[in-house]
């Protein structure tokens, strides 16, 4: 029918659109204040340092307390920490783990997005096979280590089916529960707006479930980075890198007590680092822009 | 006569539809059930005219928004037929249903994608609505950062966007305060006169349909049907607080109280 090509005429009473400017001024309201950066920084690293200080404090109380063969002090893992950053083998390692990570994840992502949306969208196989990706999810992944390396030998590749049994159950869950929670109204605000099928999932239900679809990515990374500790500990070999779990074990074997304390801390600080730094401000990024969460975080 | 493309249902008996030259809605013995549960809708037919204004006025859970719903195509009716020959309708929803990860701009951009507008053309014509809801400046803010009255005028330039003659309006003023709700009532008018669109504008404030319409269906509820219908021929633009508007109100008013006193009188008889 008639395109809207020339606009309509807009007559507009100057009464009524001051009005309108009036009411849509006093809606919104001043502009928020911002809280100085400062202020913000303070507020969010305070706590966790404290929390930081409390524990130093108590593990230094218990060190004097008992016998400083089995724990040492906290001075002393430093003095480790200290000597395996500077001859490198702790960067080395980091570096290999988190190699190792990003691929394992990268893939269980590719994997199990579309596995995801798939038991999502269909509902027989949904009923079919959610109960044994519930259950998998359940099952701690160093379960799979022992029938990985009769699978797979001692090589990466073992390495890579721990984490992927690892993170995929978790993936796939994040996608199905961001799919389940779109509104039903934007389903049907798509219908009324023409969109059927993929042009339907491309223009409403991928952007609606997003926020759940990156909960998933986030659970998955801390599942997929579980898995390649545990794998990381068992399976050693030197035809491969010396990731963060080979050095925890290492230690282990060399009775030295502070260096099995600097590979936990290190397993500790990479796994929470890459939360903080990767996911949780595209959590929060993706959050804020939909008005779901306030400005500070 | 206009071509039938999009009939829904089945008709029980061959009915003559579109019987009435050119209609741009029509409901023909429309009845609907949720499944086992009692009848909402109960034969209803209705015709509108191309470029009619019709309010449709009925007490809460009667079922006007399931014949907003049945009339958008969003669902069936059990029995009788609903027609909108030519264009799908665009429906207005109670609430603004804007898609939060969108700007003002982009929610009525995609409206004309999906409609299959050009990307060049969609900008200038997404500013062009925003204009004619007096939005301009705002096409760059997210729902969140605006008014409930801003987001229902979005909501309405992405309604108008789809370019459909038939335009389904589910009480899209109901949460406003009355200073803005009038002043959209003055927009919608505009818009309406402007653009010769037909209008189903559903709501249970008497007053409003008024206010609005240029006919009043009454639907009594429980079940659902057309209890009775009013022509209003007060010249726009009209004040909701005029004392024409607000003489009929009071005789509108009064039959929809009945309307509903008879519930009453059924349930005293039923225990
Ligand atoms: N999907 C559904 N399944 C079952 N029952 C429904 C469904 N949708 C509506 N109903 C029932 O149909 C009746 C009419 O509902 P409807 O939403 O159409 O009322 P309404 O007139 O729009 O009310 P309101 O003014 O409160 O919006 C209600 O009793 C409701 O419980
Ligand atoms: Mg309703």
């Amino acid at each position: 029918m008639s395109a809207p090509t020339a606009g309509p005429v807009i007559e507009t009473s100057r009464a009524g659109a001051d009005l309108s400017a009036g009411l849509d001024a006093l809606e919104l309201g001043p502009a928020e204040p911002r809280t100085p950066p400062l202020k913000r920084v303070l507020e969010s690293v305070l706590p966790p340092l404290f929390a930081l200080g409390f524990l130093l404090a108590v593990w230094q109380l218990v060190e004097v307390t008992r016998d400083p063969e089995t724990l040492p002090s906290p001075t002393e893992v430093w003095d480790s920490l200290r000597d395996s950053v500077s001859d490198g083998r702790v960067q080395e390692a980091v570096v290999t783990s988190l190699e190792r990570g990003a691929l394992g994840f990268l893939a269980s992502v590719a994997i199990a997005t579309p596995l995801g949306l798939l038991l999502a969208q269909v509902r027989f196989l949904r009923r079919a096979f959610q109960p044994i990706i519930s259950g998998l999810m359940s099952l701690p992944s160093v379960a799979w280590v022992p029938a990985a390396i009769l699978w797979f030998s001692l090589s990466e590749g073992t390495i890579y089916f721990v984490i992927l049994m690892g993170a995929i159950p978790s993936i796939v869950n994040g996608t199905i529960s961001g799919i389940d929670q779109v509104p039903p109204l934007f389903t049907r605000v798509g219908h009324v707006l023409g969109a059927r099928g993929l042009t339907l999932a491309r223009h409403v239900l991928l952007p609606a479930a997003l926020p759940g679809y990156i909960g998933g990515l986030k659970q998955g990374w801390a599942f997929s980075w579980r898995s390649l500790m545990a794998a990381e500990l068992i399976v050693n070999s030197s035809t491969f890198g010396f990731g963060l779990g080979q050095l925890l074990d290492q230690s282990r074997q060399l009775f030295d007590i502070p260096g099995v304390l600097v590979g936990i801390l290190a397993i500790l600080v990479v796994g929470l680092a890459v939360d903080l730094l990767l996911f949780s401000p595209l959590e929060r990024a993706v959050l804020k822009r939909r008005g779901l969460v306030g400005a500070k975080g | 006569m206009a071509s039938m493309k999009s009939l829904r249902g089945t008709a029980p008996s061959p009915a003559p539809v579109a019987g009435d030259g050119g209609a741009a809605v029509v409901l023909d013995g429309v009845t609907k059930r949720f499944g086992r549960g009692p009848i909402v809708l109960d034969d209803v037919s209705l015709s509108v005219a191309p470029g009619e204004f019709v309010c449709l006025l009925g007490a809460s859970g009667c079922g006007k928004s399931t014949l907003l719903n049945l009339v958008a195509g969003l669902d069936r009716p059990t029995r009788g037929a609903v027609a909108v020959p030519g264009h799908r309708p665009s429906l207005m929803f109670q609430e603004p249903a804007l898609f939060p990860w969108l700007t003002s701009a982009q929610n009525i951009e995609l409206a004309l994608r999906l409609r299959g507008v050009g990307k060049a053309e969609r900008r200038t014509e997404a500013e062009r609505l925003l204009e004619l809801v007096r939005l301009e400046g705002s096409g760059g803010k997210r729902p969140h950062e605006l008014s409930g009255g801003m987001r229902q005028r979005v909501a309405l330039a992405r309604a108008l966007a789809q370019d459909s003659r038939v335009l389904l309006m589910d009480e899209p003023f109901a949460a406003l305060d009355a200073i803005t709700r009038d002043l959209l009532h003055d927009e919608l008018t505009r818009i309406w006169q402007e653009l010769g669109s037909t209008i189903v504008f559903v709501t249970h404030n008497v007053r409003e349909a008024v206010r609005l319409g240029q006919r009043v269906v009454l639907l009594s509820s429980r079940p659902g049907r057309v209890a009775k219908e009013y022509a209003i021929d007060i010249k726009q633009p009209r004040r909701i607080e005029s004392p024409d508007v607000s003489a009929l109100s009071v005789r509108i008013t009064d039959d929809l109280s009945a309307e509903i006193r008879k519930h009453a009188t059924l349930r005293a008889r039923a225990s």
